[in-house]
């Protein structure tokens, strides 16, 4: 039990309101968005200035009180669950000013709390850009980005939230500030300490100010869309797109499960006997050079045996054509109660092997499972529909999320290409890396966290 | 667990095949109102559908705490339009609130307006109609161009609220029931003015009736028409709830027709889409009654625009007008280019959009009552777009939206009036 004493004194520096510990507040911070069981914490707590996220830090340490940091709890692998035992929850949306944004030197400063969307419509604003656009932006922080590393559908061209951090200033386990990069575009000063941060999952330190990087936007881009009967035939479409030396901002793959799904939705008439279609969109800083790229791109993707292909000749049409894109999750989330969505990621080369893996798996398990993703970038979203309730179905759901992660650690890839490990993956993290990873890791760990405060449990279990 | 709180879980699972099909995602925090001023996850849909769950699982001892965060809510359904998994958010909180505030039991305030005086319309015009007479001796006028008062003494419920004065007469009283033939439009409606048409703004109701006269539109304007029943229904009151929508299927049955309108657009959510959905406790025949009027709800914008096929010939010059989507218009009904092609109708009218135009506007109905500071939070967002947009005049397709901004743009002093959008268009006729 937290004393009452604690309890006056978290209240006096964040104040009562941003101290919450009636049932009803503390259960609607038991969940996030992995389909696992929650964990009510025994207190939540929301600092709304830098100093009084330290205090609070340094409070739960010497209280022995295991803290997690929370964003807006979008993450996919059940990094803010917090831990059975006095948990306690660590709200950032208290902190969510942008400090600076510096357009000669092309960087910004941002508290953790500041929402994805809201910070690249600002930086938008001042004809910059920020490109991490992960499908949960409108509502994610970007402290919940980089702890996670969070990719999007640019990742291929722009690359993913790791690529964006210049420096991270946190609060370690005892609560003091530790500072790592800064805010020139080289610098080597001390241990790459700001790149160890990200991904981290709340497990190292506590973030209180990111720097991140800005580049110019691009000033024209064309989409096309391609359908194909043969999903190798696309899975070689990206091969050679890339062969070509083009980078195209998107390339988007929808399998036939999941075609069939939108169009149940939409009755958008999409193609339901294609194996596979394309959203390709490509970019540049110069509009004849895009115009050039999207005509090399028309004609791979014919060459390739693309059996239809369509571009889009304005904005609204290529409005038009993302709408299969836009409306994958929703369509595949309303086909049954559960959704439980993967992001097992293999080399792009490896695609078309994946997707027949996943379906075949599908088949033994008798599940319905839709797949689309990030071609480019061999990150897929194999999707279970299913309903959790049902146990014995269930079952087979865990089954075939195994099979799936050891196909994808198979063909060379990865068990998680953004969404985390958090506690959904961390019993499989041995068997893609070794044990003496593992050992490295909570080595580390200790280290820096020696009573294991931190978001205990993730990633690395322990 | 005591007996009690484990039969309030049991009386939950009915929701349960609703409540499952969220997936947590948390994307309804980009949009929910609420949320935006207090940052408190309890607000929003996910919240709200997890402590229910978590009720429902006899997790949770207290009810008390889940009823607040449940209450804490504007039924704007701008998470359900929002949400990637189609959770019928709306249905799953009327319901909730019915299942909690009936175990709970009503609050004796609430008890007494819904019960004694809602449920029983010709009492309940006739307490209206003596307060109308008395107002003028509590209240003094606030804005010359909106029209609203606020109060000369410390009211409990007025307090700080520039509210608009209820008419000095209502629509009922200006305007004889009537029964009348389609003319060559070939169409015959029926209409139901609702409360705040009736008893605020019956300037409403009136360019309703004039525009189908114009339209030779035949009308049936019965008299003894009760409140549509949200306000019992969101207070949890079924019963009350129930009375009402009889007492309305009764008057409305009599007659033949094509569409029943409505110039309110939470009546027409109510009507269209809430009574069906309440009703399937109720017996068969009740049941297919409900349905039967359901079905030809509609508002009057869109019939307007879809029926009629009224037309906008010219981009218009003058007054600026900008136009405030209301939730249950946009959100519920899918209406949202009619009332904007019909303010283009107007020549002297120079329409121009506000931003977050379909951003609601905070009132919720009684949640204005109960939690007046945040409903002025939100509803202050929506004055500063409003007067941002630069228009003169802000029209939009619900009477509780106008007293709402009414209220805002009055005690910020702003000189903007507060139409609806019939009243716009009756003007071009
Ligand atoms: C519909 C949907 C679509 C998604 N699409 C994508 C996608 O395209 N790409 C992708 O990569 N992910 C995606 N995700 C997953 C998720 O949105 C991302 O992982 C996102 O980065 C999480 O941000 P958040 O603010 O919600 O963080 P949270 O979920 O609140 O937290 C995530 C982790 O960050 C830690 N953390 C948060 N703030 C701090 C801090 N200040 N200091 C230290 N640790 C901190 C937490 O402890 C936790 O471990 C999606 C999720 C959903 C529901
Ligand atoms: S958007 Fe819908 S599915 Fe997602 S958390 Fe909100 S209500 Fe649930
Ligand atoms: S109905 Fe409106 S106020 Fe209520 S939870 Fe949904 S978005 Fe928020």
């Amino acid at each position: 039990m937290i004393s009452a004493t604690l309890l006056a004194t978290f209240q006096k520096l964040l104040g009562k309101e941003n101290v919450m510990d009636s049932e009803a507040d503390r259960h609607a911070y038991s969940y996030d968005a992995a389909v696992l069981d929650a964990v009510v914490p025994e207190l939540v707590l929301r600092p709304t200035n830098s100093e009084q996220l330290g205090r609070t830090v340094a409070l739960c340490n010497e209280n022995k009180l295991p803290m997690t940091v929370r964003g807006a709890g979008t993450n996919l692998s059940g990094g803010t669950i917090p831990t059975k035992e006095h948990g306690v929850v660590i709200l950032t949306n208290g902190l969510n000013k942008i400090l600076e944004i510096n357009e000669q030197d092309l960087y910004a400063v941002v508290e953790p709390g500041v929402v994805t969307a809201k910070f690249a419509a600002e930086v938008a604003k001042r004809g910059l850009f920020y490109p991490p656009d992960p499908g949960s932006q409108a509502v994610s922080t970007l402290g919940g980005n980089v702890a996670e590393n969070a990719g999007g559908l640019r990742g291929l061209k722009y690359g993913v939230t790791k690529d964006y951090v210049m420096g991270v200033n946190f609060w370690n386990a005892e609560g003091e500030y530790v500072k790592s990069g800064g805010k020139t575009v080289k610098c080597v000063t001390g241990l790459n300490i700001a790149q160890l941060m990200v991904g981290s999952e709340g497990t190292l330190g506590v973030y209180d100010q990111i720097i991140l990087k800005l580049v110019p936007p691009p000033v024209a881009s064309k989409a096309m869309l391609a359908e194909f009967d043969d999903i190798n035939k696309a899975s070689e479409t990206v091969a050679a797109i890339i062969a070509n030396k083009i980078v195209p901002c998107t390339l988007e793959l929808l399998d036939n499960a999941t075609i069939k799904y939108v169009d149940d939705f939409t009755k958008a008439g999409l193609p339901r006997d294609a194996a596979a279609i394309l959203l390709i969109e490509v970019d540049g800083g110069h509009v004849a050079l895009v115009e050039d790229d999207a005509v090399k791109v028309l004609d791979i993707c014919k060459k390739n045996g693309a059996r239809h292909v369509q571009t889009a000749k304005d904005a609204a049409e290529k409005n038009k054509l993302w709408e299969a894109r836009r409306n994958a999750l929703p369509a595949l989330a309303r086909a049954r109660p559960t959704t439980v969505l993967e992001d097992a990621t293999v080399p792009r080369s490896q695609i078309p092997a994946m997707i027949k893996a996943i379906n075949d798996i599908g088949s033994k398990y008798r599940l319905q499972i839709g797949t689309f993703g990030h071609a480019g970038d061999g990150n897929l979203h194999p999707t279970i529909l299913t309903d959790r309730r049902d146990k014995e179905e269930f079952t087979r759901v865990e089954h075939a999320i195994d099979e799936i992660f050891d196909i994808a650690l198979q063909l060379g890839g990865t068990l998680s290409g953004e969404h985390g490990i958090g506690i959904a993956k961390a019993k499989w993290l041995e068997k893609e890396t070794s044990k003496a990873t593992i050992i490295f890791s909570r080595r580390l760990k200790k280290a820096v966290d020696p009573e294991y405060l931190l978001n205990p449990g993730k990633i690395i279990g322990g | 667990m005591s007996a009690d709180v484990h039969q309030l879980a049991q009386m939950l699972h009915e929701l349960d095949d609703q409540m499952v099909s969220c997936m947590k995602c948390g994307l309804c925090q980009a949009v929910c109102p609420v949320f935006a001023e207090t940052m408190s996850e309890g607000d929003v849909a996910r919240g709200k559908i997890a402590l229910l769950e978590n009720l429902a699982k006899e997790m949770i001892q207290d009810p008390q705490g889940v009823q607040k965060k449940l209450n804490m809510c504007l039924l704007c359904g701008s998470c359900a339009a929002n949400c990637p998994s189609g959770v019928k958010v709306l249905d799953i909180f009327l319901k909730a609130r019915v299942i909690v505030n009936t175990y709970m039991g009503l609050p004796a305030a609430k008890k007494a307006i819904f019960q004694g005086l809602l449920t029983k319309p010709a009492l309940f015009n006739s307490v209206l109609d003596v307060a109308s007479k008395f107002q003028g001796v509590f209240t003094k006028t606030a804005n010359e161009v909106i029209g609203s008062s606020c109060s000369r003494i410390q009211a409990p419920v007025i307090g700080e609220r520039h509210f608009m004065p209820l008419a000095k007469k209502p629509l009922r009283k200006l305007e004889a029931p009537r029964n009348s033939r389609p003319g060559k439009s070939g169409y015959r409606i029926a209409f139901f003015p609702g409360c705040l048409i009736d008893k605020v703004y019956p300037q409403i109701g009136q360019a309703v009736l004039k525009i189908m006269e114009h339209h030779e539109v035949g009308v049936y304007m019965p008299a003894g028409q009760a409140c549509c029943g949200i306000p019992a229904l969101a207070s949890g009151d079924k019963n009350s709830f129930d009375k009402l929508v009889a007492c309305n299927v009764d008057v409305f049955e009599k007659e033949n027709f094509d569409y029943l309108l409505t110039a309110c657009a939470t009546c027409t959510a109510t009507m269209h889409e809430i009574w069906p959905l309440m009703s399937g406790n109720l017996p068969q025949s009740m049941q297919d009654r409900i349905a039967a009027l359901a079905t030809k709800v509609m508002d009057v914008n869109q019939f307007l625009v879809d029926v009629l096929k009224v037309e906008a010939p010219v981009a218009g010059t003058g007054t600026k007008v900008t136009y405030h989507d209301p939730c249950h218009l946009k959100k519920s009904m899918k209406v949202s280019e009619q009332p904007r092609l019909l303010l283009k109708t107007n020549p002297r009218v120079e329409f121009v959009e506000m931003a977050d135009a379909d951003r609601c506007c905070g009132c919720g109905g009684s949640f204005n009552l109960e939690h007046y500071t945040l409903s002025k939070e939100i509803g202050t967002r929506k004055r500063n777009d409003i007067v941002a947009s630069e228009a003169q005049v802000v029209a939009t397709g619900c009477p509780a939206c106008m007293l709402q901004i009414s209220d805002m743009l009055s005690q910020h002093h702003d000189k903007v009036a507060v139409k609806h959008v019939v009243e716009l268009y009756a003007e071009t006729l």
